[in-house]
């Protein structure tokens, strides 16, 4: 790589990293008064969180009975087998439940929001409003931002108890653990502080992915490649930065 | 011009009542000049019509009146001020005494006709739903889709998009109602009904109207005034029978849509017989 094309990314990641960063500012700023408007917050909430309902259920529920698999595998080598229904809350709780929610909400409502900002860019809709004298940070990107940060933890939440759920049936009704210890066992195990790891992740994710999801669409070039490209991106810098927030937080709360 | 008496007389009373001027105006986009020195004023109660080829930044002068862009010299003054030394809240005050008509029609996909021309009047007033109901549909009465007030904007033809488009840019009653391109990809039926509503609401309502578009024909039949742009200032002006009986050579080519003159159909090539005869190489 030459110097000069590594000079001109480095300027270009420069750059971006600005440009999300006042994008960021003045979403915050608009986020005040969108807080007065929660019918609109609602809505948005809607469109990333209830829609995304089946997904998340879906992949919640086959995440609990493939932990109920090999969990229920792995305890039995140590004769535990009865500490399954504690290492599948826990790893749902404080992982698997905020992670692949973020990973799925990338795909799902991640793109769904890019793209439809995206649209709405190319097809004037911003511009219009501008004209209009209504500001579109208020009434399009602050209510879908605040819409992603709110059904995020809600969508985990969810996630968690589905796979639960999920580990119980493989656990307890096929390989035949006690019901009683497997739930005593998880009762004992989960602690507070497990749960308010899950939800502060779950947070993160929902503010860093919805900033990311409305900032592509937004910053979009108004054409059907650029929108393209601007979802593309979105997935991409979601899925990696979930995981590496992932690390971040981990490591944080040990 | 068949403008009532009325109308007439506050026209020559404020002739020179510019509702929107722009003076001296520079513009460059990524090192590209559009504007190089532009002069045009759009005054109180006329229709203004800006024309030119494509590419001629037709749309970027809405936009710099609209306050999205700012001159990089010279001034755009609009109700007297220069729109770039207004702060962001005066900009949108500015803007709520204006209405836009954009080429699409720009509707908001994901309500209907209704909500789409309500809008406006929701964000800007508090007015009871039931003012609301009325308002709208005296709007959708005017431009003949009252009946369309539930579809969804996907369900609209262009034509019937961009007049609904036209009832919410009236809604809030502007003073100052500024159209995009407002009969490309129009059928002749749909071409004569926009027309006729341009010309309604400005003789109707007073509406001041600044045209930009490169039909020359149509816009001979409503215009007051004409620019036309070329080269990034304004080539001549006057009312669209005085740029018909125009000497220029860039007005003529225009007028007359000819492939030969001051403007080039050809993009800037190498010579076309040695590049079809010369080497591959070459």
């Amino acid at each position: 790589m030459s110097n000069g094309v590594r000079d001109s990314m480095v300027v270009e990641g420069l750059r971006k990293t600005g440009v999300t960063g006042i994008f960021l500012g003045r979403l915050l700023l608009a986020c005040v008064p969108a807080l007065g408007r929660p019918r609109l917050i609602s809505a948005q909430i809607y469109n990333a969180g209830a829609r995304s309902l089946i997904i998340i259920m879906l992949s919640g529920l086959f995440t609990g009975m493939v932990l109920g698999l090999q969990g229920y595998e792995l305890l039995r080598r140590f004769g535990s087998e009865e500490a399954l229904g504690a290492a599948a809350a826990i790893s749902l709780v404080k992982e698997l439940g905020p992670v692949l929610t973020a990973l799925l909400f990338a795909g799902r409502a991640g793109t769904a929001l890019t793209s439809e900002i995206g649209l709405m860019r190319a097809t004037d809709q911003l511009t219009a409003m501008e004209v209009m004298a209504v500001d579109p940070m208020r009434y399009v990107a602050a209510p879908r931002f605040l819409g992603g940060v709110i059904a995020m933890p809600l969508l985990a939440a969810i996630y968690s108890i589905v796979g639960i759920f999920g580990a119980q049936l493989i656990g307890v009704q096929q390989m035949g653990v006690d019901r009683g210890v497997f739930w005593t066992q998880m009762q004992g195990a989960v602690g507070l502080h497990d749960v308010v790891e899950g939800i502060v992740k779950s947070l993160v994710f929902g503010a860093v992915l919805s900033l990311i999801a409305v900032n592509e669409g937004y910053q979009s070039q108004p054409t059907a490649e650029g929108v393209a490209l601007a979802t593309t991106r979105t997935v991409v810098a979601s899925s990696v930065l979930t995981l590496l927030l992932d690390y971040v937080l981990t490591a944080a709360f040990l | 011009m068949s403008r009532p008496a009325s109308l007439q007389e506050a026209s020559s009373a404020t002739a020179d009542d510019a509702v929107v001027e722009a003076r001296d105006v520079h513009y460059t986009i990524d090192g590209r000049a559009i504007f190089t020195g532009l002069d045009f004023r759009a005054r109180r109660g006329l229709i203004t019509a800006v024309m030119g080829p494509s590419g001629t930044g037709k749309t970027t002068l809405l936009r710099l009146i609209t306050g999205q862009l700012f001159a990089d010299g010279g001034e755009v003054l609009v109700f007297g001020h220069d729109i770039a030394n207004l702060t962001r809240a005066e900009i949108y005050a500015a803007r709520s005494r204006m209405g836009m008509l954009f080429q699409n029609g720009a509707l908001l996909s994901d309500i209907d006709v209704f909500e789409n021309v309500a809008f406006p009047v929701r964000e800007h007033t508090d007015l009871p739903e039931s003012v609301i109901r009325k308002l709208v549909l005296t709007k959708l009465e005017a431009v003949g889709l009252r009946g369309a007030a539930d579809l969804m904007p996907s369900e609209l033809s262009g034509g019937m998009a961009r007049r609904v488009a036209l009832a919410r840019a009236i809604v809030m009653d502007p003073e100052v109602l500024l159209y995009d391109e407002p009969f490309v990809g129009l059928d002749p039926i749909s071409m004569g009904v926009i027309l006729r509503l341009i010309k309604q609401m400005n003789k109707v309502l007073g509406i001041t109207s600044i045209v930009v578009s490169h039909d020359v024909k149509e816009l001979a039949t409503i215009a007051d005034q004409s620019y036309l742009l070329s080269g990034g200032r304004v080539v001549a002006s006057g009312t669209p029978q005085e740029l018909a009986r125009s000497d220029s050579e860039t007005v003529r080519q225009f007028m007359t849509g000819s492939e030969e003159g001051p403007v080039r159909f050809h993009y800037p090539a190498p010579d076309y017989a040695s590049q079809l005869l010369g080497s591959e190489e070459e």
